[in-house]
This record gives structure tokens, C-alpha cells and sequence, in this order.
């Protein structure tokens, strides 16, 4: 599968980089300038644009510069240095894993119960659907403190944020995939006098596989996104969100672009391995085998 | 005409054999925004057991609703009926029947032989059983070798007789099938029409056989049901003489060409009324 994608994926990566470096140079530019005109400095252009790829504190750092800083906060400090990107991407992949878990299974149960039973559906539903117009930037320190207050601290208030985010595309698909089976289908678990829970089990819950899997990749990603969101208010204390706010306090642009690729890269594996989960498990189900 | 007929047929059975399906001036309306929908009017019929029942029909003549309610898959607006003697609904809690649907109804995440021992399993029997009859099922219908394909890898014809060997699975003495062969062409049905023949010689099943091909009904059937649309109800009921055994040879003599020439008729003169 990769190599059929490697070539296409590689020149979009390329263009993006060289993009990237010349964005750097015009938007690191000016302040350059303005450092040789004060220091009464003579300068090239070819010295210029060495020297915009190399401040220490860029509007936009340049890539190698990234993964510098990134190699450096990854590999090269122990992991359990608070300057490691590796001891903050586990603050924040627990609470995201956490949070991913309890909103998949509170999505699943929700679904169920919207599936099952007639009132919910109609009493339910339009909460699930309206607490996602609740801007979640909004209502994130609002579960930090709150839940501070109760002296409830740490992975769980990031938890729940992530939980708040991911449990709505997970209700949603399952309510689709469960009611996917035809009506033949359940018309023929009828003749069966299949009861509602050997219905669930033997065929709706089997039909809508495809269906909580998709909505997984979405719920894994958005999970992390919520982490994040969670360790902002926190007053930067650990965490690949906490690193943003920290990189942003002090101007720190090369660690705040680091942190942001982390995180890209962290989204990616967990979709990855959510895509891997789902061959595994369709493969078993006889899908292609 | 029909009626007199119909009362004929009936005077003709033989009446030392027990009544597997018992219908009584049964009516099925539907309420739709458009009005009510007169699916099946005034229908009686007696479904012997060992008996062969082909109900045939122009579409819309209730011949699916019919077997449906027999299923207790749809409920009857007025009229009685009982099958083995009781209600459909116990029927079905007692699993009385097999239901061949008109598509296969496969689960697609099943292998075929987990696919047959479905019903098994939701009726609880211990695994080493399961496997045993749906070993036997398949045997039924010559798919023994495909236990463990998925149904994507077997075709119609085969998904079909897969569905054949679920609804036998458990050993219900009544058979009701929808069309089954409907959406396969003239040679897998011929063939299948066959093995269906050869199946309800061998296990004695009373068989309910819905189907809108004249031949495959007449080739089939020990008792053709004829029905006809708007209101559905049955016009005629015709049975033949032919033996278990028979073969697709039959289909050449003047006998059957009689019976089909008898189902036409029926058929044709259902259509003059709402044209």
C-alpha cells in the first residue's frame, strides 16, 4: 500500500518543505535587517537568508530547525527531564488513551440505548447533538476548575475534555451501524425468535463494526486535540499543550513548532493503529479474507 | 366459478392428513397516508402436512403477505389462522418453520458453516451438535466442502442453497420460502428446483413456496394456490397428481401443460378485473 502512495506523497512533502524555507526567509526577514542596520552591519542576500533559517527566536523556524529542537527534546534529554518531548507526549497520550477509552465506551452505551429504547432517542439525541455547538475552548477551563475545586486534578479533568470531544462521532456512527442490518436480516432473526440482546450480539452490533471503526479514527484524533485543550488552562504544567503555552509565554516559536509536530505525528500512529486494528479485526469478520 | 372450484378442491382431500396451516376468512389491510391497501381479503386455505403449496401471482396479490403472516411476520387484520394448531406467534416461539427469504440473508462475517448454525446457537445447542447438523444441512443442499468459506467466495445459486440449509437446520417440519430462486437464472433454478424436490421427498416436509414462474410452481408443487391483486385473494387452488419423484421430464407431458394452461387462466383472469 505504501509504495503505491510513496511517490506522490514524497513530491507533495517536498514542495511543502521548499515552501516552508521560503516562507521562513520572508517572514524572518524584516527583523534580520533590522538587527545588521543597528549593529551597522553589511549584509548579502545569500548571508540573509543563512541567517533567517538560524534566529533563535523566528516568526517561522525553518524545518531543519524543528527537527533539531525535536531531536534534541526527543532523543537526546532523558525522558524523565521536564525539557523532554517525550516525558510531555505521555502526559498527554494518557489522557488522551483515557479519555479516548471512556468516550468510545460511553459513545457505544449511548448508542445502545438510542438504538433500544424509543424515548431516549428522542430525549438523548438532541443533548448529544447540542453539546457539540458548545465551543469546547470554552468550556474546557470550565471542567478544570470545576473539577479542581472537588479536588479532582491531573489525568482526569483532561480525560473528561477528551472524553467531551470523542463520544459524539462514536454515538453517531453506532447509532448508523446499528441499525444498518436489513430488514431481512431482522426479519430473519424474528423466525429465530431471536431475543433483542441475541439480535444485538449475533447481528446488529457485527454490522456496525465498519461503522465504530471509522468513527474510532476520527474519536482517537480529536481525542489528543482534547488533551491539549485540557492542559492549556492548567498553567502550563506538563504536556504537549502545556509546551505550546510555555513556547508562546516566552517566544519560544522553534518549541512550539516541535511540540505541534509531535503532536501531529502522535495523531498519525494512533489512527495508524486504529486503521491496523480495523484490518485485523475485518479480516477476521471474513471481509476480503 | 372459482369458488365452486375451490370448494371441489377441498371435498377432493383426503382428510386423514393433519392440517400444518389452517386459514379462515383471513384479511390483512394496510393503513397507509394513501388509504387503506387491501393485501389479502377473505382468504382460506388448508396446507396439509407432506403437502407441496405453491402460491402464485401477478405482484401485489398478497402471495408474500400471506406466507409473512403465516410467519407471524406480519399480523393478520382479520380472519383466523393457525399453524400446527396454534397461533403464529407461539408457532414461531416454538420454531415451527424455516423461512427461505427471497436474497440469501447471509451474514457476510460468518463463514457458511457458522451461517447455518446461527439458529443453533440462538436456540442454545451445545457446539458439537451445531456443527453436526449444519454438517447435515449442507449435505442436504451438496454444499459439504464450503463449511468454511465466507459467503462472498459462493455464488447466487450457492449462497441460496446456503440459506436452503439454514432454514433446515434445525429440523422444522414446515418450510416457507419467498421467492427463493426468484433472482437466479433458468439453469441454476432448474437445478435447484430439483434438489428442492429431491430434499422434500427425503425429509417429508410440508413446503410453502411462493414464486411467479407458472412452471417452476407446477413442476414443484402438490397443490397450486393461484391468487390475484387488488384485493389480494386466492382465485383458485389446483392440485396435481404428480409423483414425488418426478423428474424435469414431466414438464413435456400433456398433464402438466394442462395444469400450467389452468394457472394461466387463473392468472390472466385476475388481471381482466383492473384493466
Amino acid at each position: 500500500m505504501m509504495s503505491g502512495h510513496a511517490g506522490p506523497v514524497s513530491v507533495i512533502l517536498l514542495g511543502f518543505i521548499v515552501l516552508w524555507y521560503i516562507g521562513a526567509v520572508f517572514m524572518n526577514a524584516p527583523t534580520q535587517i533590522d538587527r545588521y542596520n543597528r549593529a551597522d552591519q553589511t549584509w548579502t542576500t545569500s548571508q540573509l537568508i543563512e541567517d533567517t533559517w538560524s534566529q533563535e527566536r523566528p516568526i517561522l523556524p525553518a524545518p531543519h530547525q524543528v527537527i533539531a529542537e525535536m531531536y534534541q527534546t526527543i532523543f537526546a534529554t532523558k525522558i524523565t527531564s521536564k525539557r523532554s518531548l517525550v516525558y510531555h507526549s505521555w502526559v498527554t497520550l494518557s489522557s488522551t488513551l483515557l479519555g479516548f477509552g471512556i468516550g468510545t465506551l460511553l459513545g457505544i452505551i449511548l448508542a445502545v440505548g438510542i438504538v433500544h429504547v424509543m424515548t431516549l432517542e428522542k430525549s438523548l439525541m438532541p443533548w448529544v447533538i447540542s453539546s457539540q455547538t458548545i465551543p469546547i475552548l470554552a468550556i474546557a477551563p470550565m471542567v478544570i476548575v470545576v473539577l479542581g475545586a472537588i479536588g479532582i486534578k491531573g489525568l482526569v479533568p483532561k480525560a473528561i475534555i477528551s472524553t467531551y470531544l470523542c463520544f459524539f462521532p462514536v454515538t453517531i456512527s453506532m447509532v448508523k451501524g446499528l441499525r444498518s442490518p436489513q430488514v431481512i436480516q431482522l426479519d430473519l432473526m424474528r423466525t429465530y425468535n431471536a431475543s433483542k440482546w441475541q439480535t444485538f450480539w449475533q447481528l446488529r452490533l457485527p454490522s456496525a463494526m465498519p461503522y465504530l471503526f471509522a468513527s474510532l479514527k476520527v474519536a482517537i484524533a480529536i481525542s489528543l486535540v482534547g488533551a491539549i485543550i485540557g492542559e492549556l488552562p492548567t498553567g502550563a504544567q506538563a504536556g504537549l499543550g502545556a509546551r505550546l503555552l510555555a513556547g508562546s509565554y516566552y517566544g519560544q516559536t522553534i518549541q512550539i513548532w516541535s511540540a505541534l509536530f509531535t503532536a501531529a505525528f502522535l495523531a498519525a500512529i494512533m489512527v495508524v493503529i486504529v486503521g491496523w486494528c480495523e484490518r485485523r479485526v475485518l479480516a477476521r469478520m471474513g471481509v476480503g479474507a | 366459478m372459482t369458488l365452486k372450484q375451490v370448494v371441489d378442491n377441498v371435498a377432493e382431500m383426503p382428510a386423514s392428513k393433519k392440517a400444518v396451516v389452517d386459514v379462515k376468512d383471513l384479511s390483512l389491510t394496510f393503513q397507509t397516508t394513501d388509504g387503506p391497501v387491501y393485501a389479502l381479503s377473505e382468504v382460506n386455505l388448508t396446507i396439509e402436512e407432506g403437502d407441496f403449496v405453491s402460491f402464485i401471482g401477478p405482484s401485489g396479490c398478497g402471495k408474500t403477505t400471506l406466507l409473512r403472516v403465516i410467519a407471524d411476520l406480519e399480523k393478520a387484520t382479520g380472519g383466523e389462522i393457525s399453524i400446527n394448531g396454534v397461533s403464529p406467534e407461539d408457532a414461531r416461539q416454538a420454531r415451527a418453520y424455516g423461512y427461505v427469504f427471497q436474497a440469501p440473508a447471509l451474514l457476510p462475517w460468518r463463514s457458511i458453516e457458522s451461517n447455518v448454525t446461527l439458529p443453533l446457537e440462538i436456540m442454545d445447542l451445545s457446539k458439537e451438535e451445531r456443527i453436526k447438523r449444519a454438517h447435515d444441512a449442507l449435505k442436504l443442499v451438496e454444499l459439504n466442502g464450503f463449511e468454511k468459506k465466507f459467503p462472498w467466495q459462493l455464488s447466487g445459486g450457492m449462497q441460496q442453497r446456503a440459506s436452503i440449509a439454514r432454514a433446515l437446520s434445525f429440523d422444522a417440519d414446515l418450510l416457507l420460502m419467498d421467492e427463493p430462486f426468484g433472482a437466479l437464472d433458468e439453469i441454476v433454478r432448474d437445478h435447484l428446483n430439483e434438489q428442492l424436490l429431491k430434499l422434500w421427498a427425503r425429509t417429508n416436509k410440508t413446503v410453502a413456496f411462493v414464486t411467479h414462474s407458472i412452471p417452476e410452481a407446477v413442476y414443484l408443487s402438490s397443490k397450486i394456490v393461484v391468487m390475484s391483486p387488488r384485493p389480494g385473494r386466492i382465485i383458485d387452488v389446483i392440485e396435481t397428481k404428480f409423483p414425488k419423484d418426478r423428474t424435469l421430464d414431466i414438464r413435456e407431458t400433456p398433464e402438466f401443460l394442462e395444469i400450467a394452461h389452468r394457472v394461466r387462466e387463473g392468472l390472466r383472469a385476475g388481471h381482466s378485473n383492473d384493466e
